[in-house]
């Protein structure tokens, strides 16, 4: 049993089902990070974490008490909104200090708590103004303050960093991470932005049309993604899928492709047992960092092959150089040192780790376990 | 745990109290507004004369209502005033807006002026254009002072003139609204939109005809919907200016109603008067509150 | 509102912008002419109305008209002026818009932070029923407020526009509050506030804005109104329609000068309140119609 249970939850609107039977537990200090696309449920589930919706089936307990129909307010959470929701019309204190208030803490204990926060989060010198006279960043350590100043059990955090432009985001997302090391809280953490989900998290649950794809560490969700969805959706650029056939060689399983002429080449896989699927089509996924030049492959696989094909397009794009070539008639892209001797409309040399590819059913989606 | 999955007090209360708190506007509503509704229509089926009976005659207050000269004229009265006040206002309206975005000096100045008369009553309206086009001391009078001896302007004594009078006042009041949507409308189209269209080498004429005109559309509805829910809803100022005269050549179906139920206690024909103007203002109201309120679900 | 610039990008020629600015201007005329025909009229000697010119200046400045139509002039069977009206639309107004404004503000609240299922369709119902023809509602209306024992009775005209002015002021408070994060809502509750503590502590401090343009809106238009006044009120009757009753009188001298002072008398309120808040009142008036 973990410290945040959510067993076997649904939410239905009316008769439409949005939400199906998800199955989490996270355990104390853990950071669970919920992401998918838009519409994917992963907001629904944290509201009903939260106590904002109601719950349809199933049910949630936090330290052991089912929280079901408990009123949020009762429910020792805390959380910090896309929106940052402050109040507009109280100072950035009173904000802070709301939530006790509302619990009835008396004011010198109130004042004390606030005093804690607002040192850690470095906002002592902005207690007494609007929100409305603050910075983005500044409002969202504000949004965090309030959370942190009620000690719940758990924190929750909808999207809190999407409202914040690009280098606050990162710096933002630093501080939460260092906030985490530091206070070792339980956080549910929902994103839409993958490379959040591998950063802040001990955990992340991939979740897509309701359903939890996923759920695992983030070099588990990277490495071995469960299905399609969660391969592409993790990564950036995506991971490749490339349509394959597979044969059986000497014992060893290959994967066929075609190159940008359309000539057959194969590529063999590691360790594994293939042999029901031989003769048969699958999906090849192969992440571009893994197609590198030979210098750039990495040295400790122990099966890295060469690929000879011609290539499309390169774009430079500082720290790499990301490398555009066709594989079975899909644009298939490499990331590469920035130093690679790589042209446009040339053939090359990749070497493809293929110790790192993985291969998926066409028809269902899933990985094929080998 | 037994009654794990019942919310406790606080959340049931959350769920109940809001509505509570609602429930007695909308009792109130339903029984003032569609409780009366109903009343009137079911009145409208009664031979009610200077009081409600219950005795139930079908249609014969329609077929009557229909057969009455008054209300004829009443019906004449509301579309040559309705069709009159809507076009003048809603042209006026768009001139003055499109003049007055032509970065004009004084626009503060001119705007309230032009918007003021919308703060008066229909009382006061009618009262001041009642005197000022009385061929005695108005309007006439004046000209005549001035030496224009020949000049005649009888209207609003007249049986067939005196129905524009109403118009006259009335878009005196109205037409600056329409102007204040307009400019709204206007200052809210994107200039980038209208200088591409000025790259394409439209001319002002065209870039007005072409762009500027159909991107007004939401104005144009809306401007529509007001003017003819006052316009059929117009009572006050036909009493102020024109007491519904000479004779009953301005009646209109307020008027009319008003008229029919409390001077001639004949409440049964008066109903079925009140039930036509509802429906007409309901076939207008309807599909346009339905659009906008479904607009606003996504 | 957008944020688009106060300017269009076309550009006229010098003809063309005199021609506007003449039309500009005599459309001006137009609407302050009867405003001044008023002031004018309502500062002269009758005699000067009636054998002189009515666009004139007053040869002999008088102030005797606003006297006669505040304090002595005939009005229905008793020379009493327009005071003791005036205190009745003020004792009718004050309570009426009041109400209105607090219930259309608690509305608003619960149909756009307390969703609930059919609550589009209530707020609908509530919205038609601003633009109903009154007509339809005099005859069942006189009978209850005689029921009630409240007609002809400062009380009845209150209940009325209280009742017919609920739409409106829904109306603005739920357009406002619909753009106002449900977020915040949300974290209130999360906070431990309930129901009422968010209205008071969240919602009500931000209202300010548009609790003025609901009171000035309900404040013209139950000023203005004639027709429940001159239905339901008996002998207590609002400033419009004794200004009507002043007018229309058929017996004796027709007195315009007083007529027009009168009816000055009856647009002051109104009148200020446009001067003094015509931002919020020209607000009012396009959320009312535009939704907003």
């Amino acid at each position: 049993m973990g410290f945040l249970d959510i067993r076997n939850v649904t939410k239905s609107y009316g008769a439409v089902e949005v939400l199906h039977r998800v199955d989490i537990a996270v355990d104390e200090g853990e950071f669970l990070v919920l992401v998918g696309p838009s519409g994917c449920g992963k907001s629904t589930l944290l509201n009903m974490i939260a106590g904002l919706e109601s719950i349809s089936g199933g049910e949630i307990a936090i330290k052991d008490r089912v929280v079901n129909g408990v009123h949020p307010s009762k429910r020792n959470i805390a959380m910090v909104f896309q929106s940052y929701a402050l109040y507009p019309n109280m100072t950035v204190g009173q904000n802070i200090t709301f939530g006790l208030e509302m619990h009835g803490t008396p004011r010198p204990e109130r004042d004390r708590a606030l005093a804690e926060v607002a040192k850690l989060l470095q906002i002592d010198h902005l207690l007494d103004r609007k929100p409305g006279q603050l910075s983005g960043g500044q409002r969202q350590r504000v949004a965090m303050g309030r959370a942190l100043v009620r000690d719940p059990d758990v924190f929750l955090f909808d999207e809190p960093l999407s409202n914040l432009d690009a280098k606050l985001r990162v710096d933002m997302r630093t501080e939460i991470k260092k906030l985490h090391h530091k206070l070792k809280r339980t956080i549910v953490y929902v994103t839409h932005d993958q490379i959040e989900a591998m950063t802040l998290s001990t955990r992340i649950a991939v979740m897509n049309k309701g359903y939890v794809q996923q759920l695992g560490t983030p070099k588990e969700i990277y490495d071995s993604p469960a299905n399609l969805f969660v391969a592409t959706f993790m990564g950036s650029p995506a991971m490749n899928i490339i349509p394959a056939k597979l044969v059986v060689e000497n014992g060893r399983a290959l994967a066929e492709i075609t190159d940008a002429g359309g000539k057959p080449l194969r590529l063999g896989f590691g360790a594994g047992n293939y042999s029901a699927w031989e003769g048969r089509e699958i999906l090849l996924g192969i992440r571009p960092e893994a197609i590198t030049d030979p210098e750039g492959a990495d040295r400790n696989s122990h099966n890295v092959q060469p690929l000879h094909n011609m290539v499309t397009v390169t774009e430079p794009a500082g720290a790499d150089t990301f490398v555009t070539m066709v594989l079975s008639g899909k644009d298939v892209i490499a990331r590469m040192r920035a130093d690679a001797a790589v042209h446009p409309h040339q053939p090359f040399d990749f070497a493809v780790n293929m110790e790192k590819a993985v291969a998926f059913d066409p028809k269902t989606g899933d990985r094929i376990q080998a | 745990m037994a009654s794990a999955s019942e919310a406790d007090f606080r959340t049931r209360l959350q769920d109940w109290l809001p509505k509570l708190v609602l429930a007695p506007s909308v009792a109130v509503t339903l029984f003032f507004v569609y409780g009366f509704i109903l009343f009137t229509v079911v009145l409208s089926f009664t031979s009610s004369k200077m009081l409600p009976s219950w005795d139930f005659i079908g249609f014969s207050n329609y077929v009557r209502l229909f057969s009455l000269p008054h209300w004829h004229v009443a019906l004449k009265n509301i579309a040559i005033f309705a069709t009159l006040y809507i076009v003048i206002c809603t042209a006026i309206g768009l001139m003055l807006a499109i003049f007055l975005d032509q970065k004009i000096r004084g626009e503060g100045v001119l705007r309230p002026i032009y918007l003021y008369p919308m703060a008066l009553s229909f009382i006061v309206t009618g009262t001041a254009w009642k005197w000022f086009l009385d061929p005695g001391i108005g309007l006439e009078n004046v000209m005549q002072q001035w030496g224009w001896e020949s000049f005649s302007f009888t209207w609003i004594k007249s049986n067939t003139m005196a129905i524009y009078t109403i118009v006259i006042a009335a878009v005196w009041q109205s037409s600056g609204f329409v102007m204040a949507m307009f400019l709204a409308g206007l200052r809210g189209i994107d200039n980038e939109i209208l200088k591409a269209a000025q790259i394409d080498g439209a001319s002002n004429w065209q870039l007005y005809r072409r762009i500027v005109i159909p991107l007004l559309r939401p104005a144009f509805l809306s401007a529509f919907v007001i003017l003819a829910h006052l316009a059929i809803k117009s009572y006050d100022l036909v009493i102020a200016l024109t007491g519904g005269g000479p004779g009953r050549a301005t009646e209109m179906p307020a008027t009319f109603m008003y008229s029919y139920t409390f001077t001639r206690k004949e409440m049964g024909v008066g109903a079925s008067s009140a039930v036509i103007m509802l429906m007409t203002i309901a076939a207008i109201m309807i599909p346009y509150l339905y659009s906008e309120l479904k607009e606003k679900k996504e | 509102m957008s944020v688009a610039s106060q300017d269009t990008a076309v550009s006229t020629g010098r003809i063309t912008r005199m021609l506007i600015y003449l039309i500009l201007l005599l459309f001006a005329l137009f609407y302050l002419l009867p405003l001044y025909v008023m002031g004018v009229n309502s500062v002269k000697p009758l005699s000067e109305i009636t054998g002189g010119n009515m666009m004139a200046l007053p040869q002999e400045w008088t102030l005797d008209p606003w006297r006669s139509a505040w304090s002595t002039a005939q009005i229905g069977v008793q020379a009493t002026g327009l005071k003791p009206y005036f205190l009745t639309s003020i004792l009718m107004v004050v309570p009426a818009v009041v109400i209105s404004t607090m219930i259309g503000a608690i509305n608003g609240y619960i149909l756009t932070k307390w969703r609930f299922k059919g609550d589009t369709i209530i707020f609908g119902l509530m919205l038609f029923s601003c633009f109903i023809p009154f007509q339809i509602v005099l005859i069942p209306m006189a009978r209850v407020l005689g029921i009630l024992g409240l007609a002809g009775s400062v009380p009845g005209l209150i209940l009325v526009h209280v009742v017919y002015g609920l739409g409106f002021s829904t109306l603005y408070f739920r357009n406002y509050y619909a753009a106002f994060p449900t977020e915040l809502v949300r974290a209130a509750q999360i906070d431990g506030a309930g129901f009422f503590r968010i209205f008071w502590r969240i919602m009500l401090p931000v209202s300010g804005p548009i609790t003025v343009v609901c009171v000035i809106w309900q404040f013209t238009n139950i000023w203005n109104d004639f027709l429940f006044g001159a239905s339901f009120g008996g002998t207590t009757q609002p400033m419009t329609v004794a200004l009507n009753n002043l007018v229309q009188s058929s017996t004796g001298v027709k007195e315009y000068n007083v007529h027009f002072a009168a009816a000055i008398l009856a647009a002051i309120p109104t009148l200020i309140v446009y001067i003094v808040a015509g931002r919020y009142f020209v607000r009012g008036l396009m959320a009312g119609s535009v939704k907003g």
